[in-house]
């Protein structure tokens, strides 16, 4: 499956992954705390700088991921374009675009398996505590492997839909894929059972 | 055990899949994106608490990185948009929609439909709504307008998720877990 990483290779995919993640924990933190319009203008500038370090096409990319922004910073325009509270709507519009263009930056220059070490290490007070969190990689392993799975088979139902009738696929195709995950969740479990289920201790490989 | 961990797993891909499939359209030519209908769906068939993990997993993935949201989106960006609530809220609204349908032994298909609509309108827009309203530093009423264009749309997938409740549970008897 494809990540949100970018994959033009830049100076903060080298950055470990914790630091990062703090940094953005650290500075989301202060952007809320952040009141006046030429503080976000000043923060959103360093992150338009951070964004331009990685070269043309990766600022490319961040900016398309900024789009969803769009219907909202419309909407802020155009509310507070009537009520007449230009300094708030900036207020708000700096700091939605500063935090996402931030937190976008840290997920397009982190590697998954950099982001599942981290939630690893997260998570190993939990092992301490005695939990097994086999279960959890398991599963994510799982989503992983299944969704393009499922996805497919849900083109496959619009498609023998659309076979069959001249209206637009509906939701009716949802039972069937609903039912389809479910089989497929009694297959895997029957598999993992096969081979030893959850219950093994120590990891085999 | 394993056939927990992998209903769980599986219900967090199918909400991933719906996120990816191509637009449904309804009856009056709104497109919608069946992905909040998968959260109402791991409440209606798996309950409560294993229908409130699916969710959270799908979570987790999407702020790993995953582009797993409906359009292509993911990452902790995801967090960061004034519709943060919604994503929160997801989990607590399968949650609830679980529990109702646990609970409440009346026809399937009117219970999984009101226990959507409860959870998957009325307990998601409150988060949705508390969000917003932080976010862009609105009046919780003047966020609350701003949703109201998407309840219709919403009100309509949870109908829809308990008419495919009840298919589900006459094709797989054994699989509707809330009735278990």
């Amino acid at each position: 499956m494809i990540s949100l990483t970018s994959p033009v290779e830049t100076w903060a995919h080298r950055v470990p992954a914790g630091v990062k993640l703090a940094a953005l924990s650290v500075t989301t933190v202060g952007l809320l705390a952040l009141q006046s319009p030429g503080a976000l203008a000043l923060a959103l500038a360093g992150v338009v700088g951070l964004t331009l370090t990685g070269g043309p096409s990766f600022a490319r990319a961040a900016v398309h991921a900024l789009k969803i922004l769009l219907p909202f910073l419309l909407l802020i325009a155009v509310w507070h374009g009537v009520t007449g509270q230009i300094e708030a709507g900036m207020t708000v519009a700096l700091r939605l675009l500063a935090a996402l263009a931030l937190a976008n930056f840290v997920t397009m220059t982190t590697r998954l398996s950099d982001m599942v070490a981290v939630a690893a290490v997260l998570l190993a007070p939990l092992r301490r505590l005695g939990l097994s969190t086999r279960a959890l990689e398991l599963s994510v392993a799982l989503v992983v492997r299944f969704t393009p799975s499922i996805a497919r088979k849900g083109g496959l139902l619009a498609e023998a839909w659309r076979a069959r009738s001249a209206r637009r696929t509906g939701w009716q195709i949802i039972m069937p894929l609903a039912a389809t995950a479910l089989d497929d969740a009694d297959h895997v479990a029957e598999a993992l059972r096969a081979r030893g289920g959850l219950e093994t201790t120590e990891p085999t490989d | 055990m394993e056939r927990n961990l992998a209903l769980i797993a599986l219900f967090a891909a199918l909400i991933a899949a719906l996120g990816l499939i191509p637009k449904f359209t309804l009856a009056f030519g709104v497109p919608i994106t069946a992905q909040s209908m998968g959260v109402m769906l791991c409440g209606t068939v798996l309950g409560a608490r294993r229908g409130a993990l699916a969710v959270l997993l799908f979570l987790a993935l999407v702020a790993l990185g995953l582009p797993l949201l409906a359009g292509g989106r993911g990452g902790l960006g995801a967090f960061a948009t004034p519709s943060v609530g919604f994503l929160i809220g997801f989990p607590v609204a399968a949650f609830v929609t679980g529990l109702i349908v646990e609970r409440w032994r009346a026809g399937l298909a009117s219970v999984a439909a009101v226990a959507s609509l409860v959870g998957g309108v009325v307990v998601l827009y409150a988060f949705g709504v508390v969000g917003m309203s932080l976010m862009l530093d609105k009046s919780i009423p003047q966020a609350a307008l701003l949703v109201t264009a998407f309840i219709p749309g919403d009100v309509i997938k949870a109908i829809l998720a308990g008419l495919i409740t009840a298919g589900l549970a006459k094709s797989r008897p054994s699989s509707v877990l809330s009735r278990g």
